[in-house]
């Protein structure tokens, strides 16, 4: 006992100086968005930070920052659509200072998309880091032709296709009929009627979707088996898949693909903001870029990104977007409060729907 | 002196369970139940009122699903104690001494793999391209690939799979307790098999069948790995509803309220239930 004391005394001053001198970054991001050499070199270069990560996602991060007041993490990176209607309801961010962020590098259109969704009372709350789309995969050995959101529900491929049965597809579903479901935000019974219009025709295309997808592991295990032939999917799933099998491609849809930003945000309460404007600025250099690259499978918000990807990755990246799919791109709007449950009620009454 | 030390080391064996209960139990449902009164009036404003419960009463989608939640877990429920029943009474009656050991742990081993692990197991084996379909086309029995996964026999039998131990745990332990003698008197005044069934064994256990079938349907009504992960296109399952209204819609205050209206419904089913087998709690789970 003697003995023992002594030790459980230096261990605990030891702890104690640890925590005096280190300072831990809690990192609350996406899978594959803190890979552990980029966590290596940024500990390396600042020894007395010590990064921790949580992975999550979008809902996730938001109704853990709520629970809390937005206390238990210090860096946040929920999509660029995810920050002006959580921060008005729930005050869980705080006003980035942008003079410590470097923004040289960053691809001025993604910056300035982002500052003009995410600034509220004259403050900034996020900056861009990494950027991709959603729009549909399909094997070209099996469906050819595949091209729009409406041609899931084609019959030629009844049974063999799969979606995911959140708002993505809704969206989609209202561009491939010829709506603009950004535009009727600011209308939101306009917006009802375009809902209801693409419910019915979700509901009645249920038999031809052979099941609803959950995650990347279900959808990626779907489609290399052959069980589907198109999907609905995130660009970065379809290139994983695509260095598999090179028939698989991920489809700009013909009337655009779903473009997503996902930022860098302070959660209101994080203890250590400079640690955190260390990470922005650390993994937004160039050398940085290309490992988070390979890592997330998608594109950083800086100039020049897709010559900083890897090289498989560029390749599956060619073979999907021409330079007008790129002008083609509908940027995912702010979403306003209300239009949560207005979509939620609509992919329940969907997925409730018997049919199929 | 004696007395006082012997209320002190009682007040100490309960002040464990008081806390457990008072704080992990009773204060998180007093705030939950707090949150489900509320109404959001407009951003970061909120007031009291019924406007959730009335939302599940007033919304078919809701009532529709936890009304097939109930049915199904009924449903799983009387399987597991079809299925389960057997397998007791053969632990507790017929194998010898030793092999019982063995046979209940035998029972015991797939619950050592977590719930998500044992669901991607099946979803391996039944997918169109997993195992079984693959197996029976080599074997010829069948031409094309068959797809057992994504609807709700794969979620009832998932189902079964996951809680039939939580039976056949109450039901050993019960029939353990059962003298052999009074079975074979059955028999001695002319009962058959099937009388002395109904008329000594399944009343004896009858504590044991009421708790296995408390349990297992408040777990598998409760479950929601199992049913979203084997589901289909059209398999909503409540737990699923109070999901989507806390993460995907923001709504804590709806969702709070359906997790009530979850109480309440499996709550009821139970009460229902006592008073049709004219058990009590103190009877059955408290016994076994």
């Amino acid at each position: 006992m003697k003995r023992i004391l002594p030790a459980i005394v230096a261990t605990l001053a030891l702890s104690a100086a640890n925590l005096a001198s280190a300072e831990t970054l809690r990192l609350l991001t996406w899978g594959s968005y803190a890979p552990d050499n980029i966590i290596k070199m940024f500990e390396e270069k600042y020894p007395d930070i010590e990064v921790e990560v949580t992975f999550s996602n979008n809902e996730e991060m938001i109704a853990k920052l709520r629970a809390t007041g937005g206390a238990g993490f210090d860096l946040a990176q929920p999509s660029h659509d995810r920050i002006y209607a959580a921060q008005l309801e729930y005050d869980i961010y705080k006003p980035l200072d942008l003079s410590k962020i470097d923004m040289s590098n960053m691809e001025a259109k993604l910056l300035d998309g982002v500052k003009e969704n995410t600034t509220i009372d004259g403050g900034v709350y996020a900056v861009p880091h990494q950027w991709g789309t959603s729009g549909l995969m399909a094997d070209k050995s099996k469906a050819p032709d595949f091209s729009g959101w409406d041609d899931l529900c084609n019959a030629q491929y009844k049974g063999k296709t799969s979606m995911r049965l959140k708002r993505t597809i809704l969206l989609g579903t209202a561009f491939s009929m010829g709506e603009d479901p950004f535009a009727a935000y600011s209308d939101l019974d306009k917006y009802q009627g375009i809902l209801d219009k693409v419910a019915d025709k979700l509901i009645s295309c249920k038999e031809n979707v052979k099941a609803y997808w959950k995650g990347g592991d279900d959808l990626q295990a779907m489609m290399l088996s052959g069980e589907i032939v198109a999907s609905e999917t995130w660009d970065s799933t379809a290139y994983k898949l695509f260095a598999e099998n090179e028939n698989i491609v991920f489809i700009p849809p013909s009337t655009g693909a779903l473009a997503w930003i996902d930022t860098f945000a302070l959660p209101r309460k994080g203890k250590a903001d400079d640690a955190a404007y260390k990470w922005i600025n650390f993994v937004m250099q160039p050398e940085m870029v290309k490992l988070m690259s390979a890592s997330t499978g998608a594109m950083a918000a800086v100039k020049g990104a897709k010559d900083l990807l890897p090289d498989d990755k560029k390749a599956a990246v060619n073979a999907a977007f021409s330079d007008e799919d790129v002008q083609n791109l509908k940027f995912f709007a702010n979403i306003p409060p209300g239009v949560e449950d207005m979509e939620g009620k609509t992919l329940e009454k969907i997925k409730a729907a018997t049919g199929g | 002196m004696t007395s006082d030390a012997k209320k002190l080391s009682l007040l100490l064996l309960f002040i464990p369970f008081a806390l457990w209960i008072a704080l992990l139990i009773v204060l998180p449902h007093i705030g939950m139940f707090e949150l489900s009164l509320k109404e959001k009036i407009a951003p970061r404003v909120y007031e009291y009122s019924l406007a959730n419960y009335k939302n599940f009463v007033t919304e078919p989608i809701y009532w529709n699903t936890l009304l097939r939640t109930g049915g199904v877990s009924l449903l799983v429920t009387f399987l597991a104690l079809l299925i389960g029943f057997p397998v007791a009474y053969y632990i507790a009656k017929v194998a010898g001494k030793r092999s019982k050991g063995a046979l209940f742990l035998l029972c015991l081993i797939p619950l050592w793999v977590s719930d998500l692990i044992r669901a991607f197991g099946w979803i391996l084996l039944l997918r169109e391209t997993g195992v079984i379909s693959t197996a029976l086309q080599a074997s010829g029995l069948i031409d094309g690939p068959i797809e057992f996964l994504y609807n709700d026999a794969t979620v009832v039998m998932g189902l079964v799979y996951t809680v039939v131990l939580f039976m056949i745990v109450p039901l050993v332990s019960t029939l353990d307790g059962m003298d052999n003698e009074m079975i074979e008197a059955g028999y001695n005044l002319g009962g058959n098999g099937f009388t002395v069934l109904r008329r000594i064994i399944i009343p004896y256990a009858m504590p044991g069948i009421v708790a296995g079938c408390i349990v297992v349907f408040m777990l598998s009504a409760g479950s929601y790995l199992t049913p979203i992960l084997l589901g289909g296109k059209n398999s909503s399952w409540f737990t699923e509803q109070i999901y989507d209204q806390f993460i995907t819609r923001y709504n804590w205050e709806s969702g709070a309220a359906f997790g009530f209206v979850l109480l309440i419904f499996t709550s009821f089913v139970v009460w229902l239930g006592l008073k049709l087998s004219g058990q009590t709690l103190s009877s059955t789970v408290a016994k076994s």
